[in-house]
């Protein structure tokens, strides 16, 4: 990732970022509260079909027949595409392709330009490489909105602004939108009217629109963009130039598979049926929406992820941040102690692997491994197993540690019967270090309680349990 | 090296070295689910969307009816809407195209619909004849849209199947909605703010 403004993979770490988080109690509360909210919509949405798990199967099957056949997609994808008026350009990185979407939008002459959401152009650091360049660019989704008025970072893939309760939200309307209306309330419903008349002119003047693409139809050329306001819709359709930029591992195999995706995203991503809009469309169609449409097809990193056997399924994903709203540790840190674009389990197992281990090393440790994730992913990504392969690389690529010491001289202890015995007797010492001891022992202590050692092993209580019995019998 | 082959040759390294074994495509899923229009008006009902039944032939009528109880008078009219369906109110006529100014200050939008889904309770307009260009059906704050009941499909199977992927396609599932703030559902932010369907047939 080399654009400037997305280093922050990491840095400080997890357990610094996780440790400042879970002390804020009005985070906790905030994302406790939407999270729950939604996993049990979410519930009630899959529990509604019966042939959820095949429909998972065949979403993980899909996915990885792309990815098996990838080269001859992308070149299937682009040939129809272009076919259809559109150009196609490809990104090896984060800075050629906010390049190429910078010329672009230069070469229209316009200085402003609208935008969908979406994680690719949030990876890239798209907003800020067009600011440096004289472009401002405008967040139209509700969410984004309130992150980029209130100089905030996202903390969620679907719902960007979730840390922020009401009441936050109506601060940094009245703070930063320069058109609230005085008498703001903290209604949900008179901050969408707000964010509604605020933009309402931008939408109907801009030339220049940027998305992302939700799914890319090899067969066909086709782009799809998911979203609920109709601010999508909006930037899809109003202005004359189109920019949209695509991670290549978007791709589907044909327009069918959408039968199988339309129906896990919006179940997975925000419990509803079906999301309010998808728009779908084929390069240019005249008389109707962008008469220049551009793709910008995107590497950053993918195609490393794709190299590794095991670590590749994370290529997947539809961002749907399900995974998110079940983990435990995503609950209580939330998004933004991961400092990285990707949150939650899908960014502990994403983004190392699009940056490199030694980059993020902390995040493949940030899960209990409890395995929810895995449970509800759509595409049935393992996240528990790609987790311990990373945990494996990151152990690998580090020194020697005073851990590894450890358990190798625990190794040698083990291996002799008297040996074990003898040191299983010391066990009542570690009653010492239960709440402290001096480093590197703090460090493993300072966030775990260990239980209380008892003061007989189990051993030495058989040991005398069978001297007993024998007694007994005799 | 261009970016572009580049990229192609970093993905042709990443997956030679083990060619994947064929994934079971086996699509063992539902391709059909037997929801009809009950279900249909009980999902739009809860996108909070009005739907209405009425016989073909009162369907002019129930038309003109509606947006008039909704007092809108200026509509904007695709090519393909009959006149039947417009009387004593003001059409909006896209030829030439309207501009979005226009568009903004008309009180409604009267489509028709190319496949509706059951299930979802999901409308989806392709910009043929009765639909016009995505815009008509978007900047208007209220969206009247005549399904007729043999356009309505059980299951997204079922629909993907009758669409063509070459049109530009809009999905709709009741009103513009956000749950951006606290997760609660608000129907109404950029797109049209009310939806209805009445249903012909």
């Amino acid at each position: 990732m080399s654009a400037g403004e997305t280093i922050w993979v990491d840095n400080p770490p997890f357990p610094a970022n996780a440790k400042q988080a879970v002390n804020d109690a009005q985070l906790r509360r905030n994302i406790r509260n939407a999270t729950s909210t939604i996993r049990q919509r979410r519930a009630t949405m899959v529990e509604e079909l019966p042939d959820w798990q095949q429909l998972r199967t065949a979403g993980a099957a899909i996915k990885d027949e792309v990815l098996a056949h990838l080269d001859r997609y992308l070149e299937q994808f682009e040939q129809a595409a272009t076919q259809r008026g559109a150009h196609v350009h490809w990104a090896r990185d984060a800075d050629e392709a906010n390049c190429i979407v910078s010329s672009l939008v230069a070469a229209t002459g316009e200085r402003e330009v609208i935008k969908v959401k979406s994680m690719a152009t949030q990876e890239i650091g798209l907003v800020e490489a067009l600011a440096k360049r004289g472009i401002n660019a405008y967040e139209t989704d509700l969410a984004e909105l309130i992150v980029q008025l209130g100089h905030d970072r996202p903390s969620h893939i679907v719902v960007p602004a979730i840390h922020k309760n009401r009441r936050e939200i109506r601060e940094i309307f009245l703070r930063e939108m320069g058109d609230a209306p005085a008498d703001l309330s903290d209604d949900p419903h008179a901050l969408a009217e707000a964010a509604r008349r605020h933009l309402r002119r931008k939408f109907l003047q801009a030339k220049v629109a940027i998305s992302g693409a939700n799914f890319a139809i090899a067969e066909t050329g086709s782009l799809l963009v998911a979203e609920s306001e109709g601010n999508g819709r909006m930037c899809l359709t109003l202005p004359d130039t189109l920019i949209s930029v695509v991670g290549i591992e978007k791709l589907l195999p044909t327009f069918r598979d959408l039968e199988v995706f339309l129906q896990l995203l919006p179940r997975s991503s925000t419990g509803e049926r079906m999301n309010p809009y998808n728009s779908v469309w084929t390069g240019v169609t005249p008389g109707d929406g962008p008469q220049q449409v551009h793709i910008v097809l995107l590497d950053n990193g993918r195609t490393n992820v794709l190299r590794d056997q095991i670590g590749r399924q994370a290529l997947r994903c539809i961002r749907c941040a399900a995974c998110l709203n079940v983990c435990p540790v995503y609950e209580r840190t939330g998004g933004h102690a991961y400092g990285a674009t990707y949150p939650g389990p899908i960014g502990a197992v994403l983004t190392p692997q699009l940056v490199g281990v030694e980059h993020a090393a902390t995040l493949p440790f940030a899960s209990s491994l409890c395995g929810y994730c895995y449970e509800v992913c759509p595409v049935k990504i393992d996240i528990p197993t790609v987790l311990v392969k990373l945990r494996h690389d990151v152990v690998k690529a580090k020194q020697p540690s005073a851990e590894g010491a450890l358990f190798a001289a625990a190794g040698a202890v083990m291996r002799g019967r008297r040996r074990w015995t003898r040191a299983l007797r010391l066990a009542p010492l570690m009653r010492l270090f239960r709440h402290g001891g001096p480093p590197p022992i703090s460090r493993w202590t300072a966030v775990r309680d260990l239980p209380e050692p008892p003061r007989q092993s189990f051993r030495d209580w058989w040991v005398s349990r069978s001297v007993t019995k024998r007694g007994d019998q005799q | 090296m261009s970016a572009r082959d580049e990229i192609l040759t970093r993905v042709r390294e990443a997956i030679a070295p083990a060619p994947a074994p064929a994934p079971d495509l086996s699509r063992e899923y539902r391709t059909r689910t037997g929801d009809g229009v009950e279900t249909f008006i009980a999902r739009l009902h809860h996108y909070q969307a009005q739907a209405h039944r009425v016989p073909e032939s009162e369907l002019g009528p129930t038309v003109v009816a509606t947006l008039r109880e909704r007092q809108a008078r200026r509509i904007v009219a695709p090519e393909g809407i009959p006149a039947a369906w417009l009387v004593g109110l003001e059409p909006l006529r896209d030829t030439p195209p309207l501009d979005s100014q226009v568009l903004d200050g008309a009180d409604a939008v009267v489509t028709t619909c190319a496949v509706a889904i059951a299930q979802t309770g999901t409308i989806v307009l392709d910009g043929s004849t009765g639909m016009g260009r995505r815009a008509l059906s978007l900047v208007p704050d209220y969206h009247l849209c005549v399904v007729r009941s043999d356009q309505i499909v059980g299951s997204l199977p079922e629909a993907i199947a009758k669409l063509d992927p070459l049109r530009p396609l809009t999905f709709i599932s009741g009103p513009s909605a956000t749950v951006d703030i606290e997760m609660v559902r608000v129907a109404g932010v950029h797109g049209p703010r009310r939806l209805e369907v009445v249903i012909a047939g």
